[in-house]
């Protein structure tokens, strides 16, 4: 496979690295400055290698924020949402796209344009919804809104996936005598899981990322989502560099950390999540 | 079992879906558009006033603004990684994938995308830091290398604050061409490449004329989704400038957001999210309608 190389393949692999260093520079920065004491920061610069490393910053922020407790709130709200966007997808492209209920043009139709609603159109009238039924500040309102969301996203790519089921094994099933929720159950969701595991990860991450409809409906610090709980933070403009910095790479570490272990899925999905 | 039987054995699937869609999307939209013609705090009964509105829009410098800024987003969000996706992509997959391997070339390809995988809102922290004016990296770097007269306050200086927004933009979105580009090279039948190489073709012309056209329907994914997301910017916005210095950044969406939030102009602010879910949904329509016209894709 690999061949001779020349020096001017090895200068385009040099210029490509430097470009990737170059990419990568803000979140080493970042990474450099959260380690840092604020004197040490303030006598050396931004660019100068820690002197003597110490965790403090990013512990004291960790406290400040509750950052433990922000952590949590996005992990339940993201894994309910992948969990709830994936089963109303999965039922939604099985009458859609197995079923091929009547009207399901105008349906597909009807979830293509949900679908590409901003969420700024949404965003009032839900607020005040919300408030109307007692669920404003409660991440209960979070979930829901964005099953709905994400599962708009899904119900659209699943169903042309689920259009190009192998009938064969729809009517073995139903010459077993399954019935829909049998087959459902036990041939199409199996069948699909690589599929389903896509939709699952991208909802997590999504949702994980997502701002403003959290901005809006999470006020009480102790319902923050991590980027609310930063985005919020920053807003005081009460940070000194190192605690930005600190704040900034605990943000950085749980994204890069579903980066590592979905890699495979994130890049199989990209593709597929390009429709959004 | 008649055909019709069949099918409605499956339409009570979609009631969750359609339940949960209808309370979540169609009727706040639809509110969001009925509360554009009115004057309305948040309290209270909206006053109907038509058009007004509206017609506040057209002569409004906030609004012209933040739509106007739009264009730069997109250039910055969808031009710029698109062409510097695709030569990111061509080269990677021409010379760092057959001659240095697989790793080097998915460590590269990762590094590349490790922006996109950040939350916006600490996208927005971490360029903020860095942009600071006054103990902000890139100043601090500028006066180590000895050209402290070319520090600026980059996100304070209205003549600088939307170029410095770009920048980000371009930052984070870059990964996303170069994923999408890649996985469509790889798609491509390498007897096009073969029967290049016989015909003497130098590598440019093999990127013009043979991988470039072959992926045209990535590139046209990536332009599409990514001109979509310009529209929406919100989050960096928010935590990087709050659309200042004035309105020098200022984005529809955060816009809307002040008149919603801070202003307690709900009908207003109705009218400019309206404007832009028009402008979305009607944008996706024509390039759908290119889409299944030109054959890409």
């Amino acid at each position: 496979m690999t061949r001779r190389r020349s020096p001017g393949q090895y200068g385009v692999l040099v210029a490509l690295v430097v470009l990737a260093l170059l990419v990568l520079a803000p979140m080493a920065l970042v990474a450099m400055n959260a380690v840092k004491t604020p004197a040490d920061y303030a006598a050396h610069g931004p660019l100068a290698w820690p002197r003597n490393p110490s965790l403090s910053g990013i512990v004291d922020f960790w406290h400040r924020a509750d950052f433990g407790r922000k952590l949590l709130n996005s992990f339940v709200i993201s894994l309910a949402v992948a969990v709830g966007g994936v089963v109303v997808s999965v039922l939604n492209a099985y009458a859609l796209g197995i079923g091929k209920v009547r009207g399901r043009v105008a349906f597909l139709v009807a979830f293509l344009v949900a679908n590409l609603v901003p969420q700024e159109g949404l965003v009032y009238p839900l607020y005040y919804l919300s408030k109307l039924v007692n669920l404003y500040d409660s991440q209960l309102a979070v979930i829901i809104i964005f099953t709905a969301i994400q599962s708009a996203f899904g119900t659209y790519l699943l169903s042309s996936v689920y259009a190009g089921f192998p009938t064969e094994l729809l009517d073995a099933a139903a010459i077993d005598g399954a019935g829909r929720w049998r087959t459902l159950w036990r041939v199409v969701v199996p069948v699909s899981r690589p599929t389903l595991a896509v939709l699952f990860t991208f909802f997590f991450v999504w949702t994980w990322n997502e701002f403003l409809l959290p901005l809006v409906f999470l006020i009480t610090n102790s319902h923050q989502t991590v980027p609310v709980a930063l985005g919020v933070l920053q807003g005081q403009r009460m940070m000194d560099a190192t605690t930005t910095s600190a704040s900034a790479l605990l943000g950085i570490l749980p994204a890069v950390l579903f980066f590592l272990v979905f890699q495979r899925t994130l890049t199989r999905g990209i593709m597929a999540g390009s429709v959004k | 079992m008649s055909r019709s039987h069949r099918r409605a054995g499956y339409a009570i699937f979609l009631l969750p879906g359609a339940v949960l869609c209808t309370g979540v999307i169609a009727v706040p939209v639809l509110a969001n558009v009925a509360a554009s013609f009115t004057d309305w705090t948040g309290v209270g009964t909206p006053a109907w006033v038509g058009l007004r509105n509206y017609e506040r829009l057209l002569g409004d410098d906030n609004f012209w603004a933040s739509f106007s800024h739009i264009i730069a987003l997109i250039v910055a969000m969808a031009v710029v990684p698109t062409l510097i996706g695709l030569v990111l992509a061509a080269v990677l997959f021409d010379y760092v994938s057959p001659r240095f391997g697989p790793r080097a070339t998915s460590a590269l390809r990762a590094g590349f995308y490790l922006p996109q995988v950040l939350p916006v809102a600490v996208t927005g922290i971490v360029w903020g830091w860095i942009l600071h004016p006054d103990y902000g990296a890139l100043n601090s770097v500028l006066g180590s290398a000895g050209l402290r007269s070319l520090a600026r306050n980059w996100l304070g200086d209205p003549a600088y604050a939307l170029y410095s927004v770009m920048v980000i933009m371009v930052w984070v979105q870059l990964g996303y061409p170069v994923v999408m580009f890649m996985a469509g090279l790889r798609r491509i039948d390498p007897e096009l490449y073969e029967a290049a190489d016989l015909d003497g073709a130098g590598w440019w012309q093999r990127f013009t004329r043979i991988a470039v056209p072959q992926i045209r329907p990535e590139i046209y994914v990536v332009l599409v989704t990514t001109t979509i997301a310009a529209l929406k910017v919100f989050g960096q916005i928010f935590v990087l400038t709050r659309g200042g210095p004035g309105n020098a950044t200022l984005v529809p969406s955060y816009f809307a957001y002040q008149n919603f939030f801070e202003r307690a102009n709900v009908g207003y602010g109705s009218a400019i999210s309206t404007v832009l879910v028009v402008l979305i949904v009607a944008l996706t329509f024509v390039f759908l309608r290119v889409q299944t016209r030109g054959g890409a894709a």
